[in-house]
């Protein structure tokens, strides 16, 4: 062990000066997320590239990228001068349930009558697949800009739900691709060290998802309202809802 | 001696040994061979040097750590659900939680994120009073950290003790302003809560012109002391390319001379209109990730007497801002601030609904541990409390 | 020359020692419980429920049961009941107040949000903080009776406050009479050919209160005609902020 701790017996003076930077830089991004999208299309031409728009006022547009090339993509992304998206700074999941949209489909019969033709209403029930989804935001270091937005999607939520990882690209998705294997249940495949990050290992479902349940291990408590109330009842007794009437005067 | 009285942790080190071969050899007793044999000790989540309930199993050779894995989640309270399930106002108290040295920066992030997701506006003397706030924060957060790192080093208390005492005067100023010490809720979407009154701004502007006599102080006794050159310099270096690869923001990434701090690049609130510096340093060891702070403490004194004295009349609140029944527009937003820790991110996600559709934090704490492994490899056990202390976590944001 | 930084490090340190014992700057800890700290204005707690009249404070609750801070609650720690009949309130409105109000305190985690989203500035936060129980949920939980406390004691403890507080509820108090004078004087107008303005001008003479912060019984008994049936939360002392 000996010699990995030289004994640096320094005064300041002897250390190198720190330094100070004073830019004040733009925060603009040189490409718009179209740019972006039209280079990714020729330069990856199987790839199915998405634009997804955000309709809020941030409008950060995001792009929305099909799991077999987003290694590359991401790795291009990342070595790309103009781009140079050295720096993933956030990384989440979403759960997107199965949703039923109701379509209502309006057929004109004309009548045998002869009198106007009656509109028929259709209501017609499509259930739109749901998905959990990781979003990756990317900024610049070396060129100080961003956000560029990467959203990823599986293909189901019970079965398919693998997607690759992008640790090997960034290092800084390592915890975060943890996190939403840990609270989504997304597995990221050539993912270094994939377990639980937060929740422990013996743990079974994934909680950030929509239709978690809690487990029923209600704790007593005296302003109980609402869903907790529901979910009390089945715990209550006379006595315990007695009190929210207070000591007689 | 048997192997389990020795060391009383598991003594079975399961994973693959860190020299390549198979699975790592059982330990044998100390008398026997201790050169060579791995250790595997649990430190923490009880320990004080981890700043919280963080736990680090280290497999030791000797002294020398060899492999580290940091175990994340005995503060775990599923943050992001419980936000998901209030209103967007309601989430705002719970941030406080997240970062409890620093709820004002907190704060600051939520709103900032909410009111890019709304497109609302904030009028100019609440977004000084934001600088103000978040200044503070950073002069608060940093002297405790540098305190927290002496007691990490072996110094006793003093330090802390000195650095809790101009801290306690600045936690007086929130608490005069917003009733809570720690737990501040000051910060609404579209301005702030409170109005200080002239004397606060006083008491204020005076603490942060007296505050460089304290640094001066604290640096006279730490800063040039032998025992704490020996025990940093050189210790925990990390160089910019990892750095910035694994995500690390803050005071550790501009320690290993990356130029990035979100109050320049993205400008947010009114920083464009303030002229401060952003250290940098050279090479990435404790020694310069200690400079960092106590240059940034300088600089935020600077930007807190531009903020004083520049801070217009008006009011507080957007007069459009609602505090009940707020809906946002559909769509996402992520806002990002520099909070002492680093970069501090909020993604929020709106489907028009009076509660947020998905609403994340990015911890800066959380994601500047990614390297603490690569940081400790090779360095003693002292060594890797003292590049904990360096890193600056708090374990509410760690594990929300 | 080395350890000089650590002699100027003990230099600082001695520094330190001594100003302790003259410098305030330096010793900065009170002998707490012996010698209480003062707390700011602004400091908050948990909650209480505001009445005008110290004598019949479960009478003169500012609290009408609408139930915006239990839904507002983040931790949702506030339990109301409305109250199936309705009682005057402090202006002689005929206002519902609550049968059952209920906070646990300790799940409170005194964020104040109750008090911002109160229309009625019913509902304040207190200043007591050496609680301490024996029963983890029954002594923490707090029923109206306990959560009352008189309009005196919100001016002990948040003097500017009460008074910006006071000054605004009269001036909503005074707004609502004129403007009941008005549609009295309309309406005896309307019918009479000539009417009396000594009368409509006499009748609400003394529900205007003076603005002082004192516990006097602010009270109307009697509600006043043409606003006793007037709809739930209409006018009154609501003042959204």
């Amino acid at each position: 062990m000996s010699g990995r701790h030289p004994l640096l017996w320094t005064s300041r003076s002897q250390h190198p000066p720190l330094h100070f930077t004073f830019t004040h830089s733009t925060p603009t991004l040189l490409e718009t997320a179209e740019q972006i999208r039209d280079r990714l299309v020729t330069r990856f031409p199987a790839a199915q590239i998405v634009l997804v728009p955000n309709p809020g006022p941030a409008a950060e547009h995001s792009l929305l990228l099909d799991a077999t090339h987003a290694p590359d993509i991401a790795r291009f992304l990342r070595d790309d001068p103009v781009l140079r998206l050295d720096y993933c700074s956030n990384v989440t999941g979403v759960d997107w349930p199965d949703k039923d949209i109701t379509g209502i489909t309006k057929t004109s019969v004309p009548d045998p009558a002869g009198g106007p033709p009656k509109i028929v209403e259709q209501k017609t029930v499509r259930r739109q697949p749901g998905c959990l989804e990781a979003v990756y935001h990317l900024y610049s270091m070396a060129l100080k800009h961003g956000p560029v937005i990467l959203r990823l999607c599986t293909a189901n939520r019970i079965d398919a739900v693998t997607l690759p990882s992008l640790t090997p690209v960034w290092r800084a998705c390592d915890f975060q691709e943890r996190e939403i294997f840990d609270l989504y249940g997304i597995v990221f495949e050539h993912h270094p060290d994939l377990r639980r990050l937060l929740m422990w290992d013996e743990f079974k479902d994934h909680p950030m998802r929509k239709d978690y349940v809690e487990p029923d291990d209600y704790e007593w408590e005296p302003t109980a309202h609402g869903a907790v109330l529901e979910r009390a009842k089945a715990h209550l007794t006379p006595a315990t809802t007695a009190i929210k009437e207070g000591p007689k005067p | 001696m048997s192997t389990s009285q020795v060391s009383g942790f598991n003594t079975q080190v399961s994973a693959p040994g860190p020299f390549g071969g198979p699975a790592g050899p059982t330990v044998r007793a100390v008398h026997d061979q201790f050169h060579g044999d791995l250790l595997e000790v649990s430190m923490g989540p009880q320990h004080p040097s981890t700043h919280g309930v963080f736990r680090m199993v280290v497999t030791l050779d000797g002294e020398q750590i060899v492999k580290l894995k940091p175990v994340f989640g005995y503060l775990h309270r599923n943050h992001e659900k419980i936000a998901e399930n209030t209103s967007y106002l309601g989430s705002m108290p719970y941030t406080d939680r997240l970062d409890y040295l620093c709820s004002m920066s907190t704060n600051w992030a939520y709103a900032l994120a909410v009111e890019k997701l709304d497109g609302q506006p904030v009028p100019d003397r609440a977004q000084y009073l934001r600088i103000i706030m978040a200044e503070l924060t950073r002069l608060l957060n940093h002297s405790c950290l540098v305190g927290f790192l002496f007691n990490d080093l072996g110094t006793s208390f003093t330090p802390l003790l000195y650095a809790f005492r101009e801290r306690e005067k600045i936690l007086d100023l929130f608490e005069s302003l917003s009733g809570s010490r720690m737990m501040c809720n000051y910060q609404r979407f579209g301005g702030c809560r409170v109005d200080p009154s002239p004397e606060w701004l006083e008491a204020a502007r005076r603490l942060a012109e007296n505050y460089p006599r304290f640094l001066d102080e604290y640096e006279a006794m730490l800063t040039g002391n032998e025992i704490m050159l020996a025990r940093t310099q050189g210790i925990g270096r990390l160089n910019s390319t990892h750095a910035i690869n694994a995500g690390l923001t803050g005071p550790v990434l501009r320690a290993s001379g990356v130029d990035y701090d979100v109050r320049k690049i993205d400008g947010y609130g009114v920083y464009p209109r303030f002229d401060f510096r952003v250290p940098l340093g050279a090479h990435g060891d404790t020694y310069d990730r200690y400079m960092m702070r106590i240059l940034e403490m300088r600089e935020s004194v600077k930007i807190l007497s531009q903020a004083f004295r520049d801070l217009p009349a008006g009011p507080i609140m957007d007069p459009k801002a609602k505090l009940r029944g707020f809906r946002p527009k559909a769509g996402e937003a992520y806002g990002r601030i520099e909070s002492p820790k680093g970069e501090l991110g909020f993604y929020l996600i709106s489907d028009g609904s009076p509660n947020p559709y998905r609403y994340r934090v990015r911890p800066p704490s959380l994601i500047n541990l990614t390297l603490l492994e690569e940081m400790c490899l090779g360095h003693t056990v002292a060594d890797a409390v003292v590049i904990l202390g360096s890193i600056d976590i708090v374990l509410g944001e760690v594990d929300r | 020359m080395l350890g000089s930084g650590i002699i100027k490090g003990l230099a600082v340190t001695a520094k330190n020692f001594v100003g302790s014992y003259y410098d305030p700057a330096r010793m900065t800890t009170v002998e707490y419980p012996e010698q209480p700290t003062v707390l700011p204005e602004n400091y908050r707690n948990f909650p209480f429920l505001v009445s005008e009249n110290a004598t019949d404070p479960m009478g003169t609750l500012r609290c009408v049961a609408c139930q915006i801070c239990e839904k507002e609650c983040p931790p949702q720690c506030i339990i109301i009941e409305k109250s199936k009949d309705k009682k005057p309130d402090a202006n002689g409105k005929m206002q519902l107040y609550p049968a059952v109000f209920g906070i646990d305190t300790s799940v409170c985690m005194s964020c104040q949000i109750c008090v911002e989203v109160c229309p009625f500035d019913a509902i304040k936060m207190d200043k007591v903080f050496e609680i301490a129980a024996t029963d983890r949920f029954l002594d923490l939980y707090l029923n109206r009776e306990q959560l009352a406390k008189p309009n005196t004691y919100y001016h002990q403890i948040h003097p500017e406050e009460a008074a910006e507080v006071d000054g605004r509820l009269t001036a909503d108090r005074k707004a609502a009479e004129e403007k009941a004078k008005a549609t009295a004087a309309a309406k005896a107008a309307a019918p009479v050919a000539a009417p009396k303005p000594a009368d409509s001008a006499v009748a609400p003479k003394p529900a205007s209160p003076a603005v002082k912060p004192q516990d006097e019984p602010r009270r109307l008994v009697s509600p006043k005609p043409g606003e006793g049936g007037s709809p739930l939360g209409e006018g009154g002392p609501a003042k959204s902020s």
